[in-house]
């Protein structure tokens, strides 16, 4: 890394060099960034709002399809939502939707389900995989690393696979139309299980000896000294496991039927049936059914960005 | 040092339970299932042999199914790999309000592929705003009907794939570009270098591992996508929009062939295997490069 940052440094100079011999812009440009060295204000103005301009064009892209739902959703029903040109703006704005909808759309009950099934699975996933991960990131064992390659060899096997062998195996376990059946298969994942044994491989080993020598057995060292000491890993798996859930789709696709156990990403879908074309309703559901997700990500933005980066250092 | 041998089985039993039941026992038997005629109504299939796979190989919906997974794959990743990465950019200026802008590009990240669907669905309607903006801009003189038409179907989709995607890697490409030491870009600004040749030269080979961590990424997922396109086009019109995972559920669960489907699925998980060995090989690459 060091020797790359070294050649990087040197192979612009002597590209540049070589430029100016042919070409006459970089004379003056390079003027400009001495001007820029004294006087910094106008140049730095243009560019500030330059970024600025080029964020909210971007912006707009990225909000755009939730605010123009957002905007059918308030039309009223006298207003006609498939105008041509689009009116981005309701003539007059109404909550009627919501309400309507909410007659036909238990969203309450779907929420209730998303949720037992996230924290049920975030909970099974810290406890499992951090149980896991303990023996090997710091115990020696007869087979340690065969173990380890195994579980990490089912990352590459893809869900959409196993979803037949799953399903028929959920429904010999009564498991469907569940809350167990939505979880177990993914109570517990290879990367989970990787990310807490790369935590515990950064805590130093004296710290399990001293609680050795005070009599606390493996179990004890695991909880009360390590586990406190992985707490950022924690909130990243945490973070992870709940986004998954969350957004989860196939599965509870495959292995639900009784509409009264359905998630929100099935109960969202299952509106585009029920209000064939009905897009005021539709899109009145839609937007209820993103707010929990956006009030938990208003909240805790911080952890959900920097969770996604450590996730991406650490593969 | 008193460690009990099972000690560490005790830790380990149950994960291991969960990916023993859930992965491993599956995958044999979605192995064995794709050389029998299971179907869900006869208790007890026959074993078949090669049947299936002949089949399949038979098919030509399967060949254009495969197909247009490459096609996906194709388009998406490279999209998903450069996008992202002006967008990470864009996002690492020291500005104002810069955080509000990292939230707003991850915003159809957490957001579930259900209602990201649906909204896009929306949006391409033949009398919706992608159609008036065009329109406006003059791009376009009539309607194109985006999702419902054969020629544009899957190309739709795929956009609505590169939309959701590109925030999350942003973020990667983000932790990337933030360790890259600030004093090269002074240096090459003091020789006079500009932002386009900083990039060029500076910014993509410093970010290559995590470039190949998003071709790799995006490229598992994407020959394994199906949201998208059960909620927007259910493989239509015409399974021109059609993915192997599609497929494969269509097959299993529409036409409960089972052990048809799970021949189509040992395909899948052959060339998904492809890209996660060059994954894993890389991983140990770098997690050895990191210890050295």
């Amino acid at each position: 890394m060091k020797l790359n940052a070294e050649a990087l440094k040197q192979e612009p100079h002597e590209r540049i060099a070589e430029n100016e011999a042919q070409q006459t812009h970089p004379k003056p440009k390079k003027m400009k960034r001495k001007q820029k060295k004294t006087k910094p204000a106008p140049r730095k103005i243009i560019k500030t709002t330059l970024s600025y301009i080029t964020l909210i064009l971007v912006s707009i892209i990225m909000v755009g399809p939730f605010l123009w739902l957002l905007a059918t959703s308030l039309k009223s029903g006298s207003e006609n939502i498939f105008a041509y040109p689009p009116k981005f703006i309701p003539e007059n704005p109404t909550l009627a939707n919501f309400g309507a909808v909410l007659e036909y759309f238990p969203f309450f009950t779907y929420l209730f389900n998303s949720t037992v099934v996230a924290v049920l699975t975030v909970g099974a996933n810290l406890l499992f995989c951090s149980l896991a991960a303990y023996p090997l990131a710091r115990m020696n064992f007869r087979g340690k690393n065969i173990a380890f390659i195994l579980i990490i060899s089912t990352m590459m096997i893809p869900f959409q696979l196993l979803m037949i062998p799953i399903y028929i195996l959920a429904l010999n376990l009564g498991l469907q139309n569940t809350y167990l059946g939505l979880v177990l298969p993914h109570a517990t994942t290879a990367f989970g299980i990787f990310l807490m044994r790369q935590a515990f491989l950064t805590i130093p080993y004296e710290l399990d000896e001293s609680g050795r020598m005070d009599g606390a057995n493996a179990f004890q060292i695991w909880w009360r000294i390590l586990m406190p000491l992985v707490r950022p890993s924690m909130v990243t798996l945490a973070i992870f496991t709940f986004m998954m859930a969350w957004g989860d789709f196939l599965w509870p696709l495959i292995i639900l039927n009784d509409q009264s156990m359905y998630t929100l990403p099935l109960g969202v879908q299952s509106l585009q049936g029920n209000f064939s074309s009905n897009w005021r309703y539709i899109a009145a559901g839609s937007i209820i059914s993103v707010l929990p997700i956006i009030i938990v990500f208003a909240i805790l933005q911080r952890y959900f960005i920097a969770g996604a980066m450590k996730g991406a250092v650490k593969g | 040092m008193n460690q009990r041998k099972f000690t560490p089985l005790l830790f380990l039993l149950p994960g291991c339970a969960i990916l023993g039941a859930f992965i491993f026992y599956p995958m044999i038997q979605a192995i064995w299932l794709s050389f029998t005629d299971y179907n869900m109504i006869q208790k007890n299939p026959d074993f078949v042999g090669l049947a299936n796979y002949k089949e399949l190989f038979a098919d030509p919906l399967f060949w254009k199914v495969l197909g247009q997974t490459l096609l996906y794959l194709v388009i998406v990743v490279p999209a998903l790999v450069f996008l992202p990465i002006f967008l990470a950019i864009l996002v690492n200026q020291q500005l104002k309000g810069i955080t509000f802008f990292r939230s707003i590009y991850y915003l159809p990240v957490v957001t579930s592929m259900v209602v990201v669907g649906i909204a896009w669905k929306w949006m391409y309607a033949d009398q919706g705003v992608l159609n008036y903006v065009l329109d406006t801009f003059g791009v376009i003189d009539e309607p194109i009907h985006w999702l419902t038409s054969t020629s544009t179907s899957l190309f739709a989709v795929m956009a609505v794939t590169v939309w959701k995607g590109m925030g999350y890697y942003m973020v990667i490409y983000l932790a990337g570009l933030q360790a890259i030491p600030t004093n090269l870009y002074e240096a090459a600004d003091i020789d006079g270098a500009s932002k386009f040749r900083q990039i060029l030269h500076i910014t993509i080979p410093l970010l290559m591992p995590s470039i190949m961590i998003v071709t790799i990424m995006s490229s598992i997922s994407a020959m394994k996508v199906f949201e998208e396109i059960y909620v927007m086009t259910q493989g239509g019109p015409l399974n021109s929009s059609m993915t192997l995972v599609y497929y494969i559920y269509n097959e299993a669960f529409d036409s409960l062939q089972m052990g048809y489907a799970s021949a189509a699925g040992v395909i899948l998980f052959i060339v998904t295997l492809m890209f996660s060995i060059v994954n894993i090989a890389f991983m140990n690459r770098r997690e050895q490069a990191m210890k050295g």
